[in-house]
């Protein structure tokens, strides 16, 4: 069986958190607690004064990549509720390929 | 326990929940009468298994151990936190016999019905009011300054409320054939993703820019959908009358306005007199006698005579008339007086010219090269998305800068256009208030229609909606003139945290009153003040039917916590109890009533198996071009449900109330503009209200997962301005005014103009002691101690909500 992983196209990522919670609530982790995916903002200036805001989800080591709903055919809970719907589950592979077509994506693909 | 123990049911939001205005599907998932899990419902066009977090954390609010469970009643001094838990019979009992003392006493108009933002309230509240006899009903925010102002506005130029049109009315969304991606999407005042629960879906937006669609974002703060726009206008707050007067200056100077349809559809070529001191629109009853007051004049080019636009018939007294559009004539009147007359448009482009892009960049501080590219961008664009937020509303000139923003998609013709901005219509028809003022069983009498708090000082509240005006509520609890206000029903409402302005005023009202209800979820501020706190169930423990706009849909009670029970169901108890003649027991045959009296060809039961309807395609409440179709107006003509069946750019309804008929701007009352001195003392210009993806209003403060996301009451400040007064990222910091002052944590960022400081609103500190005096920590952090009541246009709505000024220092040594 091929590796599956996380496509994250981040340039529309918009900071909205619904990934944090989602995988707070499928997995009943404490507030406070590291959670599967821990949302990042970068906030900076241009050459020329414009601010550019980011944001990137970084997955955790605390990510099973979902592999209690993906045994019953579900996908991620942070993938389906994704607001901005730039997260991606599949064979890495393949999101490698699509990736590679991007401008900005990040693929995870979990484990050590 | 086994997988096979759980059930799934299909359901849909509308608060309390995630506190929104939204309309998501959702899938909860239910073991053992618990809701152990929500998800989005993939199926839902709305949504399409999308969610916000705060719809994720459900299952720790709906079982969080601080939610209210049982009904109680005070048996310390008020605000004392001391409780004593009753039946429901009880507290029904207590209520009924409460009310109806004071209905003895001094009449049912002294008993006044608080909400807060309308979510799933405004039709069972208002019901509670008509059935015990009142007439004030409430929003509690000073001006009514959320909604009902824009809403207003568009009522009166197009008969009819639009938004954005992101194909929320089609099942295949933006695959439909009809549908058209816009070209450019302006987004004015809101912060998406963190303003979702405000109305619709906020990354809809997303999609389109994935899509193709070009952003202009008009924003004090850089929000990361500014720093992803194609220009971002960083305006001063409160300045976007001055703005929207400036596209409207581009669009006309530069003649990028449609002028087919502006002369097709808008009331451009009648003719206004301007002999008086108000300029007045010409009437039929002005030329001849026994002519219509409904009917207005234009100058008939061909038979170089005035004709007369019949208004009922929306058409010309006479074949072949050509109006003139841009001039001005003499016309004789009845009284044998001539007057000078003006073309509606004369006026409106003389309005609009001293806004030139220079002029709104001295008064915005957005640069004019920048202002006269977005509206150009905008104009140019088709079609176009115009999608405004509430701080059109959160400021003192909130209809006037309204109605220059509308007059932006009429000039354009972005109107019920795919891609555009639509008419939004109740779906199916079916109105979820089961009365308005005017009609049903417990219609109010004209007397007591009066006694409408506020009707008497501003007309326009009289003709528009049924709402009390707040800020001269609150001061009638005080000067009892004309009448005492005298009991308070508050219900999904937080006016001490929250929606008051003034907040040791709403306290000392409280304080005042003889008798206080206050129902909800948690022990809030406001609630712990009351004399007797109800449990209110969220959305997955109530019946209920949602029709804002889009879709119709069911509201299913999934579970029930505790002893809570849905606002439809206590008011409807109370409502009975107050009028023998109350037809409904249940809420399920209401919303029975409700869906047949609107012909929606079905029952609740129905509905709920269906959870969601869009109207089809042809019905008056579905998309595109109704105006051309006749599916507005009750006679069946094209044309719209104004006055005058036009486009009014030159408002017939607000010249009836004495107000300005065209748009203008006023400065903000305390500005570097309005009040140099005041400027000089407090240097820095103080907005509120930004949204978080992690609360909405004054909700969600106690919800763990939530919380962890923006933990602090803060202050967002400009790096420069921080470093000039001293102030590090994370120390906690002083805002004053001449009205107030609060403690914030600074949040040193670059998001903000260094001359402006945001302070979000609606914190407390559930965690906190709730007693009185300390009420959960409102005195330290609660922004509204620096804005007063009673600031509004001369319509009575808006309020300073979004402008005025403070200046910002360290804790130590003041
Ligand atoms: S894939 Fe699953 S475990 Fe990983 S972050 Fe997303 S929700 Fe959490
Ligand atoms: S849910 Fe999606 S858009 Fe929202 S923060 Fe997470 S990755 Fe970004
Ligand atoms: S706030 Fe938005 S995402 Fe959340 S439930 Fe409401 S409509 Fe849905």
């Amino acid at each position: 069986m091929s590796e599956n992983g996380i496509l994250v196209d981040y340039t529309y990522c918009t900071g909205c958190s619904a990934c944090e919670v989602a995988c707070k609530q499928e997995y009943g982790r404490k507030a406070g607690a590291v959670g599967g995916v821990k949302v990042m903002e970068l906030m900076h200036e241009l050459p020329g004064g414009k601010l550019d805001i980011t944001y990137y989800p970084v997955f955790t080591k605390v990510c099973s990549l979902c592999a209690p709903r993906v045994k019953k055919g579900l996908k991620p809970a942070c993938v389906i509720h994704c607001m901005a719907n730039v997260l991606t589950y599949g064979p890495a592979e393949e999101l490698a390929s699509i990736s590679f077509k991007k401008r900005k994506s990040v693929l995870w693909k979990g484990g050590e | 326990m086994s997988e096979e123990d759980v059930t799934i049911v299909k359901t849909t939001t509308w608060s309390a929940g995630p506190g929104c205005h939204g309309n998501c599907g959702v899938l909860a998932h239910v073991r053992d009468g618990k809701v152990i899990k929500v998800e989005g419902d993939p199926e839902h066009p709305w949504n399409q298994g999308r969610v916000c977090p705060r719809l994720l954390a459900m299952p720790q609010y709906m079982y969080h151990p601080d939610r209210l469970q049982f009904p109680q009643k005070r048996v310390g001094k008020r605000g004392e936190n001391k409780w004593e838990r009753i039946s429901w019979d009880e507290a029904y009992d207590l209520i009924e016999k409460r009310m109806n003392e004071i209905k003895a006493e001094h009449g049912p108009e002294s008993m006044v019905f608080l909400q807060g933002t309308g979510r799933d309230i405004g039709g069972w509240i208002s019901m509670l009011a008509y059935a015990y006899g009142s007439p004030n009903w409430v929003f509690g925010l000073s001006g009514i300054s959320c909604y009902t102002p824009r809403l207003m506005v568009m009522w009166l130029t197009q008969g009819d409320f639009c938004v954005g049109d992101a194909a929320q009315w089609h099942t295949k969304r933006y695959d439909d054939p009809d549908y058209k991606i816009p070209e450019s999407i302006t987004m004015w005042g809101q912060n998406l993703p963190a303003s979702c629960p405000d109305g619709f879906f906020s990354h809809w937006y997303v999609d389109l820019m994935k899509k193709g669609s070009e952003l202009v974002v008009i924003d004090p703060r850089c929000t990361w959908l500014a720093s992803r726009a194609k220009i971002w206008l960083q305006i001063r707050p409160g300045t976007d009358g001055a703005l929207a007067l400036a596209y409207l200056n581009v669009i006309i100077n530069e003649k990028l306005y449609d002028e087919g349809y502006v002369q097709k559809w808008t009331n451009a070529h009648h003719l206004v007199r301007v002999d008086g001191v108000k300029p007045l629109l010409l009437r039929e009853s002005d030329l001849r006698a026994g002519g219509s007051a409904s009917n207005f004049v234009v100058w008939d080019q061909t038979a170089d005579a005035p004709a007369v636009w019949l208004s009922d018939q929306q058409a010309y007294d006479r074949e072949n008339v050509a109006p003139a559009f841009d001039d001005e004539y003499d016309v004789l009147l009845t009284d044998g007086t001539r007057v000078n007359c003006k073309t509606v448009w004369r006026m409106f482009r003389e309005r609009v010219a001293p806004y030139t892009p220079e002029k709104a960049e001295e008064i915005t501080w957005a640069p004019a090269r920048d202002i006269a590219a977005a509206a150009r961008m905008y104009a140019k664009s088709k079609p176009a998305i115009l999608h405004w937020g509430l701080p059109i509303d959160t400021i003192q000139t909130t209809v006037p800068t309204a109605q220059a923003i509308n007059h932006l998609w009429c000039l354009t013709g972005n109107l019920d256009n795919p891609g555009g901005n639509v008419i939004a219509r109740y779906p199916n028809s079916v109105v979820t208030y089961p009365y308005n003022s005017g009609g049903g069983v417990m219609s109010l009498s004209p007397e007591m229609h009066a006694k409408r708090i506020g009707t008497w000082k501003y007309p326009a509240l009289r003709d528009f909606r049924a709402w009390a005006h707040p800020d001269i509520m609150l001061e009638q609890v005080f000067s009892e003139d004309p009448y005492p206000v005298k009991g308070m029903w508050i219900q999904t409402a937080n006016p001490l945290a929250c929606t008051g302005l003034d907040p040791a005023k709403w306290l000392a009202a409280m304080e005042k009153l003889d008798f206080t209800v206050c129902v909800d979820l948690f022990m809030t501020p406001t609630a712990m003040m009351a004399d007797l706190v109800l449990p209110a169930a969220t959305f997955l423990e109530k019946d209920s039917l949602k029709g804002w706009w889009v879709p119709l849909q069911a509201i299913k009670k999934v579970v029930t916590v505790g002893e809570c029970k849905s606002d439809i169901e206590i008011n409807m108890e109370m409502a009975r109890r107050f009028n023998p003649e109350f037809p409904w027991k249940k809420p399920q045959e209401m919303f029975d009533t409700i869906l047949k009296n609107a012909d929606a060809g079905m029952t609740y039961q129905e509905l709920c198996d269906k959870t969601w309807v869009l109207p089809e395609k042809g019905h008056p409440s579905a998309p595109y071009f109704r105006y051309e179709k006749g599916l507005l107006r009750e006679d069946g003509k094209p044309g719209f449900k104004t006055p005058s069946g036009k486009i009014e750019l030159f408002s017939s309804w607000l010249e009836k109330w004495e107000l300005d008929p065209l748009p203008f701007y006023e400065e903000p009352p305390y500005s570097p503009v309005s009040t140099p001195d005041l400027y000089k003392e407090y240097p820095l210009i103080l907005t509120t209200g930004r949204r978080s993806v992690a609360s909405y209003h004054s909700e969600h403060r106690q919800v763990p997962w939530l919380r962890e996301i923006d933990p602090d009451a803060i202050l967002e400040i400009h790096p420069q301005t921080a470093r000039e007064l001293d102030i590090c990222h994370g120390e906690t910091v002083w805002i004053e005014n001449q009205f107030g002052k609060c403690k914030r944590v600074a949040a040193v960022t670059p998001a903000i103009h260094p001359k402006v400081v945001m302070a979000p609103h609606g914190w407390w500190m559930p965690e906190q002691e709730g007693s009185s005096p300390h009420l959960f920590g409102i005195w330290d952090v609660n922004i509204n101690q620096l804005i007063p009541m009673d600031h509004h246009g001369a319509s009575g709505l808006g309020c300073l909500a979004k402008s005025i000024l403070c200046k910002v220092y360290k804790m130590e040594g003041k």
